[in-house]
């Protein structure tokens, strides 16, 4: 995407942000259309705000959780793509644990398809919505310095964020124990960093990321308690940052692992806007697609 | 602590950070060394000086070991700080580097802690603890590195026991070096060993004992060499004893790592064939090797490409070593002859005495980044006086450690430690 599409969507978001605050949430944009959520991967806002989404744009919105799914019974992706494509969907949001699954069902299926997050690979909405967050809050995201903080291998939120804040303008800082920092991460213009207070200093917006159960004892790093003391964000070390400088986290958190409850729940914390913007900036994105979808 | 100072006149100075041997004297004050040189001498000194005649004995730091047991905590019986530390100031070893392979292993800053407070309560000599790299030496998850450094852990090993798993081993090196911490590891592979029990060859075939290949040892250190280049990690290969290591090992330094590498005063001073009739106090891992192999390790202590011998010691009871030579147990003592054993290279001409102290002394305190191991002004002062042509047969029954495993037992040698001064307060001196 460009830069002048990033910012199209981030200004129909901030439009969503003011019907969703509405009483009457509803509009017509997607009146008629289907929208299928098909979730491979368990999600709780990601698609509750797809659901939400949709329905305020007045979609028809079908939930598909693998759990109950032909998935179980040993279809493969490919299959069900086809299967579903013959239902004749306007919209597929998808979710898999796979990098690269989201593309392979687009090209197998007619209709629009959304990526709500592929593996380690990308979560563009969520990318769009920590924008949306952070100019709202900053007025600006050219020349912001954003670290961002954890597991960055593992982490799609991470790639995602970093291809959008650079193509806005920001600087972009990642930092992690090295085990959990892709190799090569550099080349995509970022500076790594494996001491968080380093990496904190002087920044404007600190995302922290999730760091998932399986890796919290020894294989990536030695427990949660030496995680939280060199890579866990507390009040000390935010100090480090600008005195305005913001906390993001794309949840759900680990309290006492990646960050510290009082930092969590503190006044530099954007995490709850965070959820709200996520529907606003799904509505954005939705709109979008429906302004091209073929009758429309 | 206050001390009087105290000066050692009349003195070799050997200086093997320089190389350098030179007559004169050494002033102690405050713990470290505020003078060196042909300057000082008794004539010169105030009355409140201390002074002690070394009628050409040899001064030089003391000796730093990078691989010992001391017992502590679970294997009191055979061996305590106590103990270990008596046996390493009568060998005129001045900081000892406590291996983390002890019940419970030192896998836990609180481990660190305790052994910290009991060298400080019981220990004669500086005692550094080694922390375990992988929780419970299990070699399968990282222990916690930072949390243990930051209680004072030197470097992390998992003793005598290699990280099988390449994967671990990566990870490992990864994280440590987000910490600058020194990993130092035992190159053995385990599969490889086998049911193996000492060196493949003639010598096992006669014993009728399973042989261990040379290539279980290099082909680790290969594999750890190749990591190192990926992660450019701190390390230090533990012990080293072939030939086929020395040309990895050369290898590795070409392509421009900085690793550095040790191997025991067994190895360097002992060969296979000494096992004779099934000694068990020659029961090593690895295992004592050909005497080529042997003489291969001197030149490179003299090239400089080994950087450190160590002692490698490890007290066994005589319950686990007066068994068959398959049953029993590995290893030996080694911290009360090290430096007599290593005079042997420095007899028979094939090492200076400056680069048998720069391998026992100036190089371990580098790797391990310690201010010790030189004879030069404001150094601390851990320092040794011998006579290197002193005589004497090796008594067992007069060591300091609890157990007698020695390989030297009987044997005659050269040089023995008359003074060892740690921060500048005498620890040993001969009666």
């Amino acid at each position: 995407m460009s830069p002048r599409d990033i910012v199209t969507l981030l200004d129909l978001a901030e439009e969503a942000i003011e019907v969703s605050r509405q009483i009457e949430k509803k509009r017509t944009t997607l009146r008629g259309r289907t929208q299928i959520n098909l979730f491979f991967e368990a999600s709780t806002r990601t698609q509750s705000s797809f659901e939400l989404a949709g329905k305020r744009l007045g979609a028809d919105v079908m939930n598909m959780s693998v759990a109950t799914s032909s998935v179980k019974k040993g279809e493969t992706l490919i299959d069900t793509a086809i299967t579903l494509n013959a239902m004749r969907p306007d919209i597929i949001v998808v979710r898999h644990a796979q990098a690269g699954a989201v593309h392979l069902l687009a090209r197998k299926v007619d209709c629009a398809v959304v990526n709500a997050g592929d593996g380690a690979h990308e979560h563009p909405t969520q990318a769009l919505l920590d924008a949306l967050t952070i100019r709202r809050n900053k007025g600006r995201i050219e020349g912001l310095t954003v670290a961002i903080c954890g597991d960055i291998m593992h982490s799609r939120v991470a790639r995602s964020n970093i291809l959008l804040l650079l193509a806005l303008g920001a600087r972009v800082r990642v930092a992690g124990p090295s085990t959990l920092i892709p190799s090569g991460i550099e080349r995509l213009g970022v500076e790594v960093f494996h001491d968080l207070r380093k990496a904190l200093d002087g920044v404007d917006i600190v995302m922290m990321l999730r760091l998932q159960r399986e890796r919290m004892n020894g294989a990536f790093v030695p427990s949660t308690k030496e995680y939280f003391r060199f890579h866990g964000l507390d009040e000390e070390k935010l100090a480090l940052a600008k005195p305005d400088a913001l906390v993001m986290h794309p949840g759900p958190m680990n309290r006492g692992v990646e960050i510290d409850s009082i930092v969590a729940d503190g006044a530099q914390s954007l995490i709850r806007e965070q959820v709200e913007m996520g529907v606003a900036v799904r509505m954005a994105v939705l709109e979008a697609l429906a302004q091209h979808l073929p009758n429309g | 602590m206050s001390h009087s100072p105290l000066a050692f006149v009349n003195a070799r100075l050997v200086d093997p950070g320089a190389l350098t041997e030179a007559r004169g004297g050494v002033l102690v004050s405050d713990g470290v060394i505020a003078g060196v040189g042909e300057a000082i001498r008794a004539d010169v000194l105030p009355e409140s000086v201390r002074v002690i005649d070394c009628r050409g004995d040899v001064v030089a730091p003391g000796l730093i070991d990078l691989s010992v047991f001391v017992g502590e905590p679970g294997a009191e019986h055979r061996e305590t700080i106590a103990t270990a530390t008596a046996a390493a100031a009568a060998g005129g070893v001045t900081t000892v580097v406590a291996n983390p392979a002890t019940n419970p292993p030192i896998d836990d800053p609180a481990v660190v802690d305790f052994l910290l407070r009991r060298a400080r309560d019981t220990g004669r000599v500086r005692v550094l603890p080694a922390a375990a790299l992988t929780k419970g030496l299990a070699g399968k998850e990282i222990a916690e590195i930072g949390l243990l450094q930051a209680a004072g852990a030197v470097a992390f090993t998992d003793g005598s026991r290699s990280v099988m798993s390449a994967q671990v081993f990566r990870r490992a090196l990864t994280y440590a070096r987000d910490f600058d911490a020194l990993v130092m590891h035992a190159t053995e592979d385990r599969e490889l060993v086998g049911e193996g029990v000492m060196n493949e060859g003639e010598f096992a075939s006669r014993l009728g004992l399973a042989g261990i290949p040379r290539e279980a040892e290099t082909i680790m250190l290969d594999r750890d060499l190749r990591l190192v280049e990926l992660t450019r990690a701190r390390y230090h290969a533990a012990l080293i004893t072939t030939t086929l290591s020395l040309e990895r090992l050369q290898e590795a330094r070409d392509r421009g790592l900085s690793v550095t590498a040790a191997t025991s005063i067994n190895h360097v001073t002992l060969n296979e064939s000494d096992i004779g009739d099934y000694r068990t106090f020659l029961k090593l891992a690895p295992p004592l090797r050909h005497e080529q192999e042997r003489a291969a390790l001197v030149e490179a202590i003299a090239s400089g490409l080994i950087d450190a011998v160590v002692s490698d010691h490890n007290p066994q009871d005589v319950e686990t070593k007066r068994l068959p030579f398959a049953e029993a147990e590995y290893g030996a003592v080694g911290l009360e002859t090290m430096l007599s054993a290593g005079l042997r290279l420095v007899h028979s001409g094939d090492l200076s005495l400056p680069k048998l102290l720069r391998a026992m002394s100036t190089r371990p305190a580098e790797i391990l980044r310690l201010p010790q191991g030189r004879l030069t002004r404001g150094a601390p002062a851990d320092l040794i006086r011998f006579d290197p042509d002193e005589p004497f047969v090796l008594d067992p029954a007069t060591l300091r450690s609890r157990c007698k495993n020695t390989p030297f037992d009987a044997a005659r040698l050269l040089g023995r430690v008359k003074y060892t001064l740690v921060a500048g307060e005498i620890v040993h001196e001969e009666t």
